[in-house]
């Protein structure tokens, strides 16, 4: 029966019920994944940005959030220049951790 | 020649470390507390920032500067002091009487009464603590367990209960507790390693030395999480685990999340027995209900009546490192203003 | 919960409700939707309380739904408004209860406005002059018809001939409240217990033996609104509305819900419908809906009015259920018969929402 509307979908991120197994699993094979404050310096310097949208800090925070439905694709832009190495404040690695996501999205582990 | 006599108001540490170096500079001092001991608010914190150092080990040191020099009367207040041209006549609760030289207000802090910010569901829900309630629970050595006795998985800290709020009339910045949500969350993590913590804050200052450290300690070693986003409001569910609900400002999303125990990082708020002392005396306040000094650089320790003087957190929230050195440099103060030094003359020349 | 907090803030916030001499103002939509409602308070006041309550026939409508969905502009709505002050002055009454909670959030607005802006009184008294040759005094006392059961709440209690107990196990019920929005969001000082927390149906609930669940949701607006509700297409944002509150509450498995204001149980019964028509989700027990009350319907109920008149076989979500529960006689066959006995008609019967009988 059509009603002439339909329900809207809820924007709320329920955390509770969000899986956190990569955030978890990027924990404790990257260590420095743990520093990341998502200050933006990664995502500031990264040349990918510019053309094609390529934000790492808003992956990262994706990721630690358990939204890991939309980075599959994101990361195919990034040219492992390492520009967010030597810009991140705190020593986050993130080209290893950028390696490590895109490997696990080849293989369909997310 | 008689002494010179100082009447200190208060014996928390800057009361205390104040009386034990003007009593070794030669001077008289009564030291005046209202509680049955000495020691302030530090009596109640367990692990002090950044280094998890005991406050007991701080309070003993302290405490090592007064007997027996420092006349020390406990359980009283200050019932009354008026001035007499350089002297002030000071009258206790128990009934004594000192004429002093000088008096020092150290009368220190009270913490923000969390059930004002009654979205926050302090005294509504039970499972929401305060970290003045966590340190206790440190401090008493008792096992950390939500109100149904069962352990606590996830915890939540909020930052800025109090502090930084208009609503509640304090816009100041309390500056110690993000530092404190640090440390107790990697307390707690200590003590429960398979828990998860979550702190939501507005900003993290992490101003002082080591702090930055600690703060990564806790993110890198202990795993803390820190979601930026300021708490709207808080519920209980049916098992009475408290439900938070945030604007995740970094994904720009709204976020609900339950944890087991929520805690509230309480600011300070200036003593409400101090407006007693400053109506005697006539002191004036600041712009946060906080002591007014007579200079913010040059002369912190110094007050609008000539001859009373501040240390410590009654004009402004300070650490317990700063609010030493203060007690430190409010007794050399003290001194020059007593024995008529050159140095305690020096004048404000506004410039051109 | 501890109550202590709660009713901390609860001491806050209190207001004077007048004991007689009611002036009574009608809802446009109430009594299509719940027409045994307003008859029940009207029959209350005057029987079981035997107070004085009058309405008048040449009273209009406050326009809050046209005002609220930006066809109608301010001054006019205020003019109206003055018109239904210089009806009741006429009339002789000052104590003003408004019988819909949108109408009595507007009545709140329109009198602060006055208070604080002086000349725009001025102005709509003249107004109201050049248009009907009107004058209006200030009523004395604004309160909604729940304000006036809450004060008079004990005294219900005791005429009652059934309480809000599970009379198998009895166990109280739970009984989830849901205050309009238009009553104390604005002004929070206008309702009783405050805006965060408001008492008032929980007094009510309380008084006549239930238990009030406080569930996280619990101050969620509906999703009645007007301006999002009155274009069909943006209906499934009402409707979402609607669903946080019942996802919220589902734990706490509620036996009914209490509201106060018009829209609100018009919306918390209907979509219920509608959302296991489209999602095939309910949250009562055995499939069956919530069963949702206005507070003159729930003290009716108690009081031991015939189920019949009070207008409940117009509710979506049957009442059976919760009628049974609470040991309360009623003729099952009599459901749809009308006034004068003449067979009302009888609705189809849903896909996922099971009726009871």
């Amino acid at each position: 029966m059509s009603f002439g509307f339909n329900i809207l979908k809820d924007r709320q991120i329920d955390f509770d019920t969000n899986d956190l197994s990569l955030a978890r699993f990027l924990s404790l094979y990257e260590p420095s994944f743990r520093l990341c404050i998502s200050c933006g310096g990664c995502t500031a310097t990264c040349i990918a940005n510019h053309h094609s949208g390529l934000s790492l800090r808003k992956i990262f925070i994706l990721i630690n959030r358990g939204i890991t439905a939309d980075i599959k694709h994101e990361l195919d832009n990034c040219m492992l220049c390492g520009k967010c190495v030597i810009a991140c404040p705190r020593g986050v690695n993130t080209r290893g951790l950028i390696l490590k996501i895109s490997e696990l999205t080849k293989n369909s582990e997310i | 020649m008689n002494k010179k006599v100082v009447v200190v108001v208060g014996g928390g540490i800057a009361g205390i470390e104040a009386s034990a170096f003007l009593s070794y500079m030669g001077f008289e001092v009564v030291l005046v507390e209202k509680e049955n001991t000495l020691g302030g608010h530090v009596l109640n914190w367990e692990k002090l920032f950044p280094t998890m150092r005991y406050g007991s080990e701080v309070l003993d040191f302290l405490l090592q500067g007064i007997s027996p020099k420092v006349n020390v009367y406990t359980c009283c207040e200050v019932n009354s002091i008026s001035k007499k041209e350089h002297q002030f006549f000071v009258e206790l609760s128990n009934g004594e009487n000192f004429i002093s030289d000088a008096v020092l207000v150290t009368t220190g802090y009270d913490l923000f009464d969390a059930r004002i910010k009654e979205e926050y569901g302090y005294g509504i829900y039970e499972n929401v603590f305060t970290s003045a309630d966590l340190e206790m629970i440190f401090t008493a050595k008792k096992t950390l367990l939500t109100k149904q006795n069962k352990v606590p998985l996830k915890i939540g800290f909020v930052h800025c209960v109090g502090s930084r709020d208009e609503k509640v009339g304090n816009v100041y910045c309390s500056k110690v507790c993000c530092v404190t949500a640090v440390k107790q969350s990697i307390e707690i993590k200590q003590i429960y390693p398979d828990s998860e913590i979550y702190c939501f804050y507005m900003d993290l200052r992490m101003y002082g030395m080591h702090f930055e450290h600690l703060y990564k300690e806790a993110q890198e070693k202990y795993g803390v999480h820190f979601i930026r986003g300021r708490l709207s409001e808080c519920f209980e569910n049916v098992d009475k685990s408290i439900l938070v609900k945030v604007e995740d400002t970094l994904t720009g999303r709204p976020l609900k999340m339950n944890v087991d125990i929520l805690v509230l990082m309480v600011g300070f708020v200036p003593r409400k027995s101090t407006k007693k002392i400053a109506d005697l005396i006539g002191l004036e306040n600041g712009r946060n209900g906080f002591f007014k000094t007579k200079d913010q650089h040059t002369l912190t320790n110094v007050s609008n009546i000539p001859g009373v003087f501040f240390a410590g957190c009654c004009t402004s929230p300070k650490t317990i490192t700063n609010t030493i050195t203060d007690a430190r440099a409010a007794a050399s103060t003290i001194a020059s203003y007593l024995l008529h030094h050159e140095i305690d003359k020096r004048t404000i020349n506004l410039a051109p | 919960m501890l109550e202590e907090g709660k009713k901390r803030i609860w001491a806050e916030y209190q207001k004077a409700v007048p004991d007689n001499n009611y002036y009574f103002v009608r809802s446009c939509i109430r009594q299509t939707f719940f027409p045994g409602s307003e008859q029940a308070f009207i029959r209350i006041i005057r029987n079981e309380l035997g107070k004085d309550i009058y309405e008048t026939p040449y009273h209009t409508t406050c326009t809050g739904i046209g005002y609220h969905s930006d066809i109608i502009p301010f001054e006019t709505t205020m003019t109206v408004v003055a018109r239904q002050f210089a009806l009741m002055t006429e009339a002789g009454y000052s104590n003003y209860i408004p019988s819909c909670i949108t109408s009595f959030g507007l009545y709140t607005e329109v009198l602060e406005t006055w208070h604080h802006f002086p000349e725009i009184e001025a102005h709509i008294r003249e107004n109201l002059w050049k248009a009907t040759k009107r004058e209006f005094k200030i009523p004395d006392n604004l309160s909604h018809p729940s304000d006036i059961f809450y004060h008079f709440r004990k005294n219900i209690a005791e005429k009652a001939k059934y309480s809000l107990v599970d009379i198998e196990s009895g166990q109280p019920l739970n009984v989830v409240e849901h205050i309009g929005c238009h009553y104390s969001k604005m002004f929070p000082g206008k309702g009783i217990g405050g805006a965060e927390y408001p008492c008032v149906l929980i007094g009510m609930i309380e008084a006549w033996g239930g238990n009030a669940i406080d569930y996280p949701e619990r101050r969620h607006c509906c999703g009645f609104g007007f301006r999002q509700y009155i274009v069909q297409s943006n209906r499934g944002y009402s409707v979402s509305c609607s669903r946080k509150k019942f996802e919220s509450m589902k734990p706490y498995q509620p036996d009914l819900i209490l509201t106060n204001c018009p829209g609100c149980p018009m919306f918390l019964d209907r979509w219920q419908y509608v959302i296991s028509e489209i999602e095939g989700k309910t949250y009562g027990k055995n499939n069956q809906g919530i069963p949702v009350f206005t507070y003159e319907e729930l003290a009716g109920l108690i009081l031991g009015y015939d189920p019949w008149e009070l207008g409940l076989q117009l509710h979506q979500i049957d009442c059976e259920p919760l009628l049974k529960k609470m040991g309360i006689k009623y003729n099952p066959s009599e459901k749809y018969l009308g006034y004068n006995r003449e067979y009302i008609g009888k609705p189809e019967i849903t896909k996922n929402l099971f009726h009871c009988c």
